[in-house]
């Protein structure tokens, strides 16, 4: 039986009738089309669909569409404003954070609550900070190197 | 920005803007009206007899649109070519029947049985369980080496003994060189098998009209045009009829570098409904579906003089091919491998062969390396046991072996020419950012405070450049590996490039952007770089193989030189002058010595559409093709280090520090080339540390997903120290050799080499990867109660 | 082979736990609670768990939050996230080997949702939480809709993912003992590098008196055995000494020892490594426990 639920998305608040199975990830992609949010596993490892809910980083393939009712998400397609990228999104670029980007989104909006809960972190704070989104481009040498530089430009020391 | 200057220089990729904003375009991005989605069934087996396959629960649960086995589909699926086949005289070569839908048996757990087609994803899923297979178990075998064995289950009947084929190479005389030596030392050298894992599992969507009988295929792969020419083979349906499209592709690291069994389902169904089909792998799918990497069991023995003089190499290897043959997998273990064995080292007695083994595990074919960093891993490793064995240095040992210094070509006994070397060169850089008698003095401070640290070279060269296409053609190619482009100038100026290239995160919009804006001299802005569509290129090869830009980018460089070419003619007419006379910088026409006669590159672009005053009997139009058949690989090389440190008690490792120094000739965007390097030495480093497929010897994957396979995390590296000689190639004018692979290739020997020099005072000599915690415990521990047995017993000898 | 879906379910999301527990009851022991979510889900995209009900006791009242009672001991409701674990000043002061195992929980992403309730009654026994909950003698508090009970650490793992919980009850909270002066704990870890659980964790919880001598010691172990046990022999050697490198030493060669026979031997470690590092990571513990309970 379908649940209802409402959910701001990205600023936008959707009211929708849901299967109870539907995955998060699976309501922001397939009935909002918002595909920037990706799913690389299903064993809740990779960090590929990592979303903000209600501001906490949180594996969108891990949360059921029903219990995010109530809430405020934030996906990629979210982070920009204006027209303005995010100091994230800017840093990922000028550091060379990405390559094939499937990982992108979501190591970003993790990267936006690390810097959130700790706007200096340590390079070692980062790394442990990142654990839960795997990349198999980069080594991740320049996705630390673009969350400190983001730092720096979001005025951390 | 325009000009020269864009060569050689860090400049924003072009690609991120998409990427970083969500709007990449991956294939489960992509939607189509009146979509189904297919699930497969696939086996749970390593090895079975198929009796039966009932579909009739599956077809009538809700949802499901239809079902198809092996048997219904046998016609229209064929059988899935190996695309590269060695010389069946001198190896036995063995290429049995794949049926993309397994019919009388089922060889690995994850090989394919029948395919649902639902309304939903959903609903495709469900009915999966409902299809039922009287599957009959067979013993099954999944070591390459017990495979060999007498009595050994047999996984192909008309593969005898599980032998694919037998292949040998080799140069000067090893045997007598090895009578010779002072010194001969052996090691079994296992490379275990590893699972690529790009972080986008496959996925394909296919699209039928059976009005005009196109087919399309959108799927994720590093080969679109490869893909169609074999999907047109196996299935029949016309070449020109079918379209592959590879969208926004998540990384392949080898695994997305053949036609696979889906490819060939999906486009069939499609054909088969006339509806779009599309089907997403899940990331426990991939693990078995998927094709793994390395795999080898290497007998490896080498000998020299006792004051450090290399004389030969003997390796011997059990190759794991899996249940079936994947598209390139003869060629990995064999001239990927077998060719690189000499290292950047003079020796000339080689001896190497090579058995290709059918097991009842996922096929194994290229992972980033791909035979190389088994070969290197090989080389690296037993030059350093050498070293240890005569009680020299590692580093004088390698500088008296190297290859000297040269530009233009050196011929290596194994019978391929190397391009340009500096080995010296390279291991001199690397030095000067690591201090290595100071690590030293480091190593003996440390080790009496009871912590262990190791230091690990690796002075290695790869095969790159893929490829001759006489050269590997001979070898068992079976397509041309040179490459191909097309630069189409509009009408205003902008120009429009076409590659037969296929990134998946290498940037090649950018790079080939910057060639192209530099050599016409036009903003990067007005370059636009197409990629990855069978309909909007001619044929191309693909991405592999650190090939890119050693061919693709020299298949552009000849296009822009035609393009130039033909647009001096009509600037010459325009200005009334001889071609001769006319140069071309800045993007300006010019003559030299006469000011106002010049023309900027957009005049002439439209004047070539506008075609009003042509030159006689040039035709209208700015556009160029080319196709680029290098005379020979591209041999990029480098030195490694290195600095682990290990957890006495625990077995623990941390890798304390990494410095690469690389060269790949000229470098166009150092900052894109820093990127590949650093994901090379991370995959290699996971490699040495933490990667591998375990299969239990019933043929069960008991690393079947992320949760068991250890993927390493940003947690588990330090910040990498990179740097570059440059020695250019003269086998391009680019002077790029390519540098897709040099990190995955370097890293594990010389991370395997510092932890045996960490060792090495407890008489380790060798170490097999993954170096585990509980591995490292156990050498250690055993290495210690050796040493104590050693000394009681001389205390008695003694007494 | 799945694409991440689930079976079907109904889905609960009820106020109170007497509703939660009715709910169980009403499905027959074939309803699933979901707290964090991050185990359950996982289990069921792949289809290993597929109930036929979940009930998410996300909305129930009462049981989220840290609270400090006026004895000195800490409530910690069953939906208190790990996230909340580890920057929760009364746990940071009063019992930080409760946010030190928590901080080394998976991830971020997993800390933000996964639950101290769900870790102890899911009961993986590689957990983290539930070595923790044996070191600092948790009382767990269990409600059905007709009873409520509170459960002693020592008795609530029982076997592999099997705990004392009954059918119908949920778990509300638990109790973390108030902790005497000179008191100290500790939680360190050998993680797996795939998954992140332990494959061996100790926590331990040790009382020095202002000579020296330790007076109470309790150590939980998970990831060894099929399930978090308490390493009494090990306890019995630091009880009544000045805690010396040699006696930590001593104690250790005893951790675990309840588990002869029954370490877990599997692809990642086998049961000889697991015994062997049990005994380090006790010794670990122990030493960073003491530490602490001399500052």
């Amino acid at each position: 039986m379908n649940q209802e639920v409402t959910i701001t998305i990205n600023g936008t608040e959707h009211r929708l009738q849901v299967p109870p199975r539907t995955l998060l990830s699976q309501l922001l992609r397939d009935t909002l089309d918002l595909t920037g949010t990706h799913v690389g596993c299903d064993t809740s490892s990779c960090g590929a669909c990592t979303v903000l809910v209600d501001g906490d980083a949180t594996k969108s393939c891990t949360m059921f569409a029903v219990q995010a009712d109530g809430c405020e998400v934030t996906t990629v397609e979210g982070l920009a404003s204006n027209g303005e990228l995010h100091p994230i999104q800017e840093a990922f670029r000028e550091k060379h954070g990405l390559q094939c980007g499937f990982c992108t989104p979501g190591m970003m909006i993790t990267a936006v609550q690390i810097l959130e809960r700790n706007p200096s972190p340590s390079e070692a704070e980062i790394r442990s900070g990142l654990r839960g989104n795997l990349c198999r481009c980069t080594g991740y040498h320049n996705i630390v190197a673009a969350v400190q530089h983001a730092a720096t430009i979001s005025g951390g020391e | 920005m325009t000009t020269d200057t864009l060569i050689g220089q860090e400049v924003k990729r072009v690609e991120d803007q998409a990427l970083i904003t969500g709007r990449g375009q991956y294939i489960d991005d992509l939607r189509l009206p009146g979509l189904l989605h297919v699930a497969i069934v696939r086996s749970p087996y390593g090895h079975a007899k198929i009796n039966n396959v009932d579909v009739s629960a599956a077809a009538n649960a809700p949802g499901v649109v239809a079902v198809f086995t092996g048997a219904d589909l046998a016609e229209q699926l064929g059988s899935l070519p190996a695309g590269w086949l060695l010389d069946e005289e001198a190896t036995g070569m063995k290429a049995p029947e794949h049926p993309p839908l397994a019919i009388e048996k089922v060889r690995y757990v994850g090989d394919a049985v029948a395919a649902v087609v639902g309304s939903s994803p959903a609903a495709a899923s469900d009915a999966v369980a409902l299809v039922e297979v009287d599957y009959e178990p067979l013993d099954a075998v999944t070591d390459a080496e017990q495979a060999t064995a007498d009595g050994a289950p047999v996984v192909h009947d008309d593969a005898p003994g599980n032998l694919a084929f037998d292949w040998s190479v080799g140069a000067g005389d090893y045997d007598a060189a090895a009578a010779e030596a002072d010194v001969v030392v052996s090691e079994r050298i296992v490379n275990q098998r590893l699972i690529p894992n790009p972080m986008e599992p496959r996925g394909i969507m296919a699209d039928y009209n059976g009005g005009t009988e196109q087919l399309t295929i959108w799927t994720s792969t590093q080969i679109p045009h490869l893909v169609r020419l074999l999907f047109a083979l196996v299935t029949g349906h016309p070449e020109h009829k079918v379209r592959v499209i590879a969208p926004d592709v998540g990384g392949g690291f080898g695994c997305k570098l053949y036609l696979y069994a889906e490819e060939v389902i999906c486009g069939i169904i499609a054909k088969q409904l006339e509806r779009p089909v599309k089907w997403i792998e899940s990331r426990t799918e991939n693990y078995v579906a998927t094709t793994h990497g390395r795999d080898h069991i290497a007998d490896a023995e080498i000998c020299g003089t006792s004051d450090g003089i290399v004389t030969g190499l003997k390796v011997h290897v059990y190759a794991n091919l899996g249940g079936y043959l994947s598209t390139f997998a003869p060629a990995i273990p064999t001239i990927l491998f077998g060719l690189m064995l000499g290292g950047c080292y003079k020796f000339e007695n080689l001896s190497c062969q090579v058995k290709g083994v059918f097991t009842n595990t996922t096929p194994v074919d290229a992972y980033r390396g791909a035979g190389r960093p088994e070969a290197t891993y090989v080389v690296e490793r037993m030059m350093e046991r050498y070293a240890h064995e005569i009680g020299r240095d590692v580093i004088g040992v390698r500088r008296r072996n190297f290859v000297r210094p040269f530009k233009r070509g050196h011929d290596m006994p194994i019978g391929v020419t190397y391009d340009s070397g500096n080995y010296q060169g390279a291991l001199a850089a690397a030095l000067d950012k690591f201090d290595y008698q100071a690590f030293r003095q480091e190593q003996r401070d440390a080790r009496r405070e009871g912590r262990l640290l190791g230091v690990g070279f690796s002075t290695y060269i790869e095969i790159c450049g893929m490829a001759p296409s006489a050269v590997a053609g001979a070898l068992g190619a079976g397509a041309g590996l040179w490459e191909s482009s097309t630069v189409r100038v509009h009408p205003t100026g902008t120009v429009t490039v076409f590659t037969g290239t296929s990134p998946h995160g290498q940037g090649h919009e950018t790079t080939l952007a910057q060639i192209t804006s530099s050599r016409l001299g036009i903003p990067m802005e007005n370059v636009e770089v197409v990629h990855g569509d069978t309909e909007r290129h001619q044929f191309g090869t693909g991405t592999f193989g650190s090939r890119s830009l050693a061919v693709g980018g020299q298949a552009l460089m000849m296009s822009l030189d035609k393009v130039i070419e033909k647009a001096k003619r009509i600037a010459a007419h325009e200005m009334g002058v001889d071609t001769k006379q006319v140069s071309f910088e800045n993007g300006t026409f010019y003559v030299e010595d006469i000011q106002e006669r010049e023309i900027p590159w957009g005049d002439v672009a439209l004047g070539a559409y506008w075609a009003k005053n042509l030159p006689d009997g040039l035709e209208p139009g700015l556009e160029a093709v080319s196709f680029f058949d290098p005379q020979n690989f591209t041999w990029p090389f480098g030195t490694h280090i290195a600095v682990i440190e290990i957890d006495e008690v625990t077995g623990e490792t941390k890798l304390n520090r990494y410095v690469a120094i690389d060269d790949v000739g000229n470098v166009i965007n150092p900052m894109i080339v820093d990127g590949m390097v650093h994901g090379g030495i991370a995959q290699g480093v996971g490699q040495a540390l933490q990667e591998c497929a375990v299969y239990s010897d019933d043929g069960q994957l008991l690393t079947g997903s992320m949760m068991d396979y250890a993927v390493p995390t940003a947690e588990d590296f330090p910040t990498f120290e990179t740097g570059r000689t440059v020695t250019p190639t003269t086998v391009n004018s680019l002077g790029a050799k390519g540098a897709g692979e040099t990190g995955t290739i370097a890293a594990s020997p010389a991370v395997v080499n510092a932890a045996v020099d960490a060792l090495k005072h407890l008489g380790v000599k060798h170490l097999n990867m993954p170096l585990s915690p509980e591995k490292m415990w156990r050498t250690i521990h055993d290495a210690k109660e050796e040493r104590r047995a050693r000394r009681s017993a001389a205390a008695r000898r003694g007494n | 082979m799945t694409t991440g879906v689930t079976d079907p379910f109904a889905y609960h999301a009820p106020e109170t736990v007497r509703e939660a527990s009715q709910a169980l009851s009403r499905y027959r022991g074939d309803a699933k609670l979901l707290a964090g979510g991050h185990s359950l889900i996982p289990m069921m995209k792949l289809r290993i768990a597929s109930p036929q009900a979940v009930v998410d006791l996300r909305n129930v009242e009462g049981i989220k939050g840290i609270k400090e009672n006026d004895d000195g001991s800490i409530f910690i409701g069953s939906m208190t996230t790990y996230y909340e674990l580890i920057t929760s000043d009364v746990i940071n002061s009063k019992a930080c080997s409760i946010a030190e195992a928590a901080a080394q929980v998976a991830d971020t992403q997993v800390r933000n949702w996964g639950t101290i309730g769900g870790s102890l009654a899911h009961a993986d026994p590689a957990g983290d939480l539930p070595a923790v909950a044996v070191a600092l003698d948790f009382q767990i508090h269990a409600s059905s809709a007709r009873s409520d009970r509170t459960i002693a650490c020592d008795r609530f793992f029982r076997g592999y993912l099997e705990t004392a919980l009954r059918a119908n009850e949920i778990l509300t909270g638990v109790t973390v003992p108030a902790q005497d002066d000179g008191s100290g704990s500790a939680y360190v870890k050998l993680a797996n590098k795939a998954s992140h659980y332990a494959i061996v964790g100790v926590a331990a919880s040790l009382t020095i008196d202002p000579g020296g001598i330790c007076i109470s010691a309790r150590i939980g172990i998970t990831g060894a055995g099929p399930h978090a046990v308490r390493s009494r022999r090990a306890e019995r050697i630091l009880v009544g000494k000045e805690l010396t490198e040699n006696v930590i030493n001593r104690a250790a060669q005893r951790g675990g020892a309840e588990l002869a026979g029954l370490f877990n031997d599997d692809v990642h470690a086998s049961a000889e490594y697991r015994e062997a590092m049990t005994q380090v990571y006790t010794a670990r513990a122990v030493t960073v426990a003491a530490q602490r309970a001399s500052n």
